[in-house]
């Protein structure tokens, strides 16, 4: 309501220049602004990892869309992160065919070898554990990423060589 | 009309509709959450399931959800068979999945409608042994509280607050089981009409934080039909009561009127009856100038010695009721009767109740107004002047969408297919107003014009639909879109202060008709019994300006704060002019204090009275309960001052209905208002009709600390309703004594479709108020000359009044809550004007005396001030005033909260 004064983010430049041209160059083939809202938070956290409050908030302002309807958007997404997370997320997958294959073996290896539950970071900020429900490759489960790297067949006695030296990662 | 068969019967039902509202309607019991009656259907929840079988051969059916089911000639259901109820159970059971159970600490309880649910599909054991999900609930404002792990994710509440009623803060967040319905960030819900979640959500997510902070479960509160008093449009209410205390307000369903929902102001404002400064016992000036309170005998003593002999005055008021006004003018003569309303709003209102009278385009319910397939919306921001209405605009820019549909033969209850398709295609609206609107959004064109240029437009877009003028200009946008319409709609108001406004309003209308359009005219009004005033006075009055040129001798203020309506140096030449004052009213105010007697009013939930509202409609408020202390209904104060003048024709008048009966003679608009609702006289099935549920408890216990005894319950004889719980509460009750709607099973407000003749209908029991407008005769109205257009001038601004629906009216600010948004009295600027001045937003500038903050605006025409009309630092600015503005010295900035600050603060 026109009352209400719309709390912009105290630094109105919270989105980069790099930020803003890649989030334009999105606009200048989509039919209204708020069109390119899932790419432009791609954007951001190519950029930054994460959306924080103050760049969703920024974003909202920037593609003309209520904040709460963005922040809907970027909630909805589970590979858009709204909290800090490390340098590279490990996704272990948990749906059914790894589960059948023994992915819970897999999380626990992981989280033994880091030191972290799933959804925590390393204190070291390099890894994130997160689960996830299927990865697409169930044919060559247990599956799990690490970053944009994804690795098939996994077992407990890959774990050390994948996180350590990225080792095995199927190509392509 | 399709014949359906449920459960091996044939029932004959309406074309077009589902089968959820066909089977509801039929008074059969089928359990649903997502669909709404006046959102339609989304198929979301899976709780209406019912079988649908191909013919008499098919024994297998197939599960189908009732809510998205058309109707068909031949179609066989299964409602009650174990596989649909079975299916149902098991939908409440997973919903049940992460339900806290905790309806012994829930606002809802009691009248909850997923309680009623999960009664009615039978689910009664738990299975599930797992953790239950705990979400962090939000601070959402003063008015709503928020409590999340209770949700059922049916999505009624965003469906509502953004399809419905276009608020943008609220959205569904996150996925799968983790859905999450509130705002991106902390803080009051900005949506006027966020109030209406309270009902609309199935469960107690959101409910009405005034009432859990002064909590009473709905089968011990008492209710009765009554009416907003808040604005001008006269929504129905069902206020609830206990102890003496308004706990909360409720939508009374009136079809032709508000429907099912309200808005924030008459929703929340209501609780200001529960104000410290309510007036308690009369009182009478001491020679010290203090009140002393008066005993009854000492009371009619003051009032005889006051009165015998002396010649009266009396100033009426638009917030009271049309009786106790009737009595004011009776007893002083309509010679010396005001009606209450400052003299430039009294000529307006008169101007705008001659149009309607006399035009030939239609003067539309609410109803009617969402029918509406174009819109001219002139100088009124309607979001803060009949938020209601607004709602109702809301809804008639949809015209297009479902013309859309029609095309493709899409029901009108297919929710999400209908916005799918339409998008944003939109019925025009075009909003002409001195600021921004909160109908901006949604409008095809907007012009933001002072008042003089608002008339001026008016006058060149009637000009060029008579064909008369050519422009290529705003005026013919406007006046193609009215023209391509069917059913156009021109509405305007008192709110910018403009005779020729009105005019210009109602010439279009005129030129629409003589188009051959299906025209409709609509004024707003600012308060609950403007109209009724303006109605009144239609012959004889005194304008307030001339009071003070009376002989009178005593004057009688009736519910009116004089400096709301005159200027203060004319209230206090009246005050010397005029020896005696007596006043009548509920709360404390700067008139009261100069009166010599006063007499402690019941507010309006306790009080009888027919409010007119801006349609000309006739509707009953009753008293909820009886007034505590020794505060009586206006009208009953007006009696006594009758009997102590020595008036005797006011003398046969013994109840309520007697002061219609007595006086209406052959004035229709007396009779209209006598026969608004039934009279007391009226029985169903041979008894009254409680104001208290069967289950109301501990009548001894609540006074227990008196005494142990149960009191006799007060006798209502002004009335057909009881403050009880004996009596006769059938679903056919007359909709004017709906006292409070509760069905077997159904315990919640959903219980109303067994109270409606259809789904959306008209009421079982009749009765949405009496329209008075279209059997009147009132002189047409002189043309007011067209003003000069605007132009600026160099030190100087003018003056243009801005609405807020919470601060600008008298009472509803002082709600419980409201208080905290009513914020401080602005004035806005365009940001160079601003700077011009040196003034920056959240500064302080002063005008005509008064110190407010400046806050910029974009939208306000140059040269131009927008003002809070309607707060107390304002009484003094009058709309359409050129005044000067200064810096104002010490002037201390409003301190910056953040949303959870002020959620440690309440
Ligand atoms: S908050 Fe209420 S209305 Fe909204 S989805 Fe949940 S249960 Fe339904
Ligand atoms: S629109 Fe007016 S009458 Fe209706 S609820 Fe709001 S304030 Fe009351
Ligand atoms: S189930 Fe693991 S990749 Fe599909
Ligand atoms: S009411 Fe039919 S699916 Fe929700």
């Amino acid at each position: 309501m026109s009352e209400q004064i719309h709390s912009l983010p105290a630094d109105a430049m919270v989105l980069s220049d790099a930020e803003i041209a890649e989030i334009d160059a999105e606009i200048a083939h989509a039919p209204y602004r708020a069109a390119v809202a899932i790419d432009a938070l791609k954007i951001i956290q190519a950029h930054r990892r994460w959306v924080s409050d103050e760049c969703l908030e920024a974003l909202a302002a920037y593609l003309e869309m209520p904040p709460a309807e963005l922040e809907g958007i970027a909630t909805f997404y589970n590979l858009i992160f709204r909290r800090p997370v490390g340098e590279n997320v490990i996704l272990v997958c948990n749906s059914v065919t790894c589960w059948i294959k023994g992915c819970e073996g897999i999380g626990a290896a992981v989280s033994q070898h880091l030191g972290i539950e799933p959804g925590e970071t390393t204190a070291d900020g390099r890894f994130t554990l997160l689960p996830i429900t299927c990865l697409g490759a169930c044919d060559r489960a247990p599956v799990m990423m690490v970053g944009e790297q994804k690795f098939e067949d996994v077992t407990v006695e890959r774990i050390p060589a994948i996180l350590d030296h990225g080792e095995g990662a199927t190509p392509g | 009309m399709p014949v359906i068969k449920v459960d091996g019967k044939d029932y004959e039902v309406a074309e077009g509709g589902n089968l959820l509202e066909s089977c509801l309607g039929l008074g059969l019991d089928l359990p649903y959450f997502c669909w709404h009656p006046a959102m339609g259907s989304i198929g979301a929840c899976r709780q209406c399931a019912v079988v649908q079988y191909q013919n008499e051969e098919d024994t297998r059916g197939r599960i189908v959800m009732a809510c998205m089911t058309p109707v068909t000639d031949g179609a066989i259901f299964d409602l009650s068979g174990e596989r649909a109820s079975g299916f149902r159970q098991t939908v409440v059971e997973s919903l049940m999945v992460d339900h806290p159970h905790d309806c012994p600490v829930c606002a809802e309880g009691g009248e909850c409608h997923l309680q009623d649910m999960t009664v009615m599909t039978g689910h009664r054991d738990r299975h599930y042994r797992g953790t239950k999900k705990t979400y962090r609930n939000q601070y959402l404002g003063p008015l709503i509280h928020h409590e999340m792990n209770r949700c059922i994710t049916c999505y009624r509440c965003t469906r509502f607050y953004r399809d419905y009623a276009g608020g943008t803060d609220l959205a569904a967040l996150a996925a799968h089981d983790h859905v999450y319905f509130g705002r991106h960030r902390e803080g009051t819900l900005e949506s006027p009409f966020a109030g209406n979640l309270v009902e609309v959500c199935p469960t107690g997510v959101f409910t009405d934080k005034s009432l859990v902070h002064d909590y009473t479960r709905k089968w011990d509160l008492q209710s009765a039909p009554s009416v907003c008093t808040s604005c001008g449009v006269g929504c129905n209410t069902l206020p609830g009561e206990r102890y003496g205390r308004l706990k909360r307000i409720h939508n009374r369903y009136n079809p032709a009127v508000n429907g099912y929902f309200l808005c924030d102001r008459g929703r929340f404002g209501g609780t200001h009856v529960n104000a410290e400064s309510r007036i308690d016992f009369p009182a009478q000036r001491d020679s010290e100038g203090r009140f002393q309170a008066l005993t009854d005998e000492a009371c009619a003593r003051a009032l005889r010695d006051r009165l015998q002999g002396k010649r009266l005055a009396g100033i009426g008021s638009p917030r009271a009721g049309a009786e106790a006004n009737l009595l004011l003018q009776r007893l002083v003569g309509a010679e010396n009767y005001a009606s209450g309303m400052a003299d430039d709003e009294h000529a307006l209102m008169q101007r705008a109740l001659a149009h309607l009278v006399n035009s030939t385009a239609h003067n539309p319910s609410l109803r009617e107004i969402e029918s509406a397939d174009a819109v001219l919306l002139l100088g009124e921001d309607l979001t803060h002047t009949a938020a209601r209405t607004a709602l109702a605009l809301r809804q008639a820019v949809r015209n297009e969408a479902h013309r859309l549909a029609e095309e493709l033969r899409l029901a009108p209850w297919q929710d999400a297919a209908i916005r799918n398709l339409a998008q944003d295609r939109r019925s025009p609206l075009h909003v002409v107003c001195a600021g921004s609107t909160d109908l901006d959004d949604i409008a095809a064109g907007h012009y933001r014009l002072v008042a003089a240029d608002q008339a001026r437009l008016a006058s060149d877009i009637a000009a060029i639909i008579r064909g008369e003028a050519r422009s290529d200009g705003a005026a013919a946008r406007i006046a193609a879109d009215l023209l391509a319409a069917e059913r156009p709609l021109v509405l305007s108001g008192p709110g910018a202060g403009s005779a020729a406004l009105l005019d210009g309003a109602a010439a279009i209308a005129e030129a629409l008709v003589a188009a051959g359009k299906a025209a409709m005219l609509s004024f707003t009004a600012a308060e609950c019994n403007s109209m009724g005033q303006a109605l009144l006075c239609r012959d004889s009055h005194i304008a307030l300006a001339a009071l003070a040129s009376t002989d009178a001798e005593v004057l009688i203020i009736l519910e009116n704060d004089l400096l709301r309506r005159l200027p203060m140096a004319s209230v206090e030449a009246l005050r010397a002019r005029i020896p005696t004052w007596i006043g009548i009213d509920c709360l404390e105010n700067d008139t009261l204090a100069r009166c010599d007697l006063v007499l402690p009013a019941a507010a309006f939930t306790e009080t009888e009275a027919t409010y007119i509202n801006q349609e000309g409609r006739a509707q009953r408020a009753f008293p909820t309960h009886p007034p505590a202390e020794a505060r009586r209904p206006a009208w009953r104060w007006l009696l006594d001052l009758a009997r102590a003048a020595g008036d005797r024709t006011l003398s046969g008048i013994g109840h309520f209905d007697d002061i219609g009966v007595t006086l209406a003679g052959e004035d229709p608009l007396l009779q209209g208002i006598a026969s608004a609702a039934p009279d007391h006289s009226f029985r169903s099935r041979g008894l009254k009709i409680p104001r208290q549920p069967h289950r109301y408890s501990g009548r001894t216990a609540m006074r227990a600390d008196v005494s142990v005894h149960e009191p006799r319950q007060t006798d209502d004889a002004d009335s057909a309703l009881a403050f009880s719980m004996e009596g006769s509460a059938t679903t056919d009750r007359p909709g004017a004594l709906l006292s409070y709607v509760w069905s077997p099973g159904w315990n919640s407000n959903q219980s109303l479709h067994k109270f409606q003749s259809e789904i959306g209908g008209a009421l079982r029991g009749e009765g949405s108020g009496l329209r008075l407008l279209d059997s009147l005769a009132v002189a047409a109205a002189t043309p007011a000359p067209l003003p000069e257009a605007f132009s600026r001038r160099e030190q100087e601004w003018l003056l243009q009044a801005r609405h807020h629906l919470f601060g600008s009216d008298e009472l509803s600010r002082l709600g419980s809550g409201i208080e905290a948004l009513t914020g401080r009295a602005a004035i806005y600027l365009h940001p160079e004007d601003a700077s011009r001045l040196g003034l920056e937003a959240g500064d302080g500038a002063v005008i005509a005396g008064a110190a407010l903050e400046v806050r910029l605006d974009p939208s306000q025409v140059p040269g131009s001030a927008g003002f809070s009309t309607g707060y107390p630092e304002t009484l003094a600015l009058r709309s359409g005033e050129w005044v000067n503005i200064d810096v104002a010295s010490d002037w201390q900035r409003q301190p910056e909260l953040i949303g959870s600050d002020r959620g440690a603060a309440s």
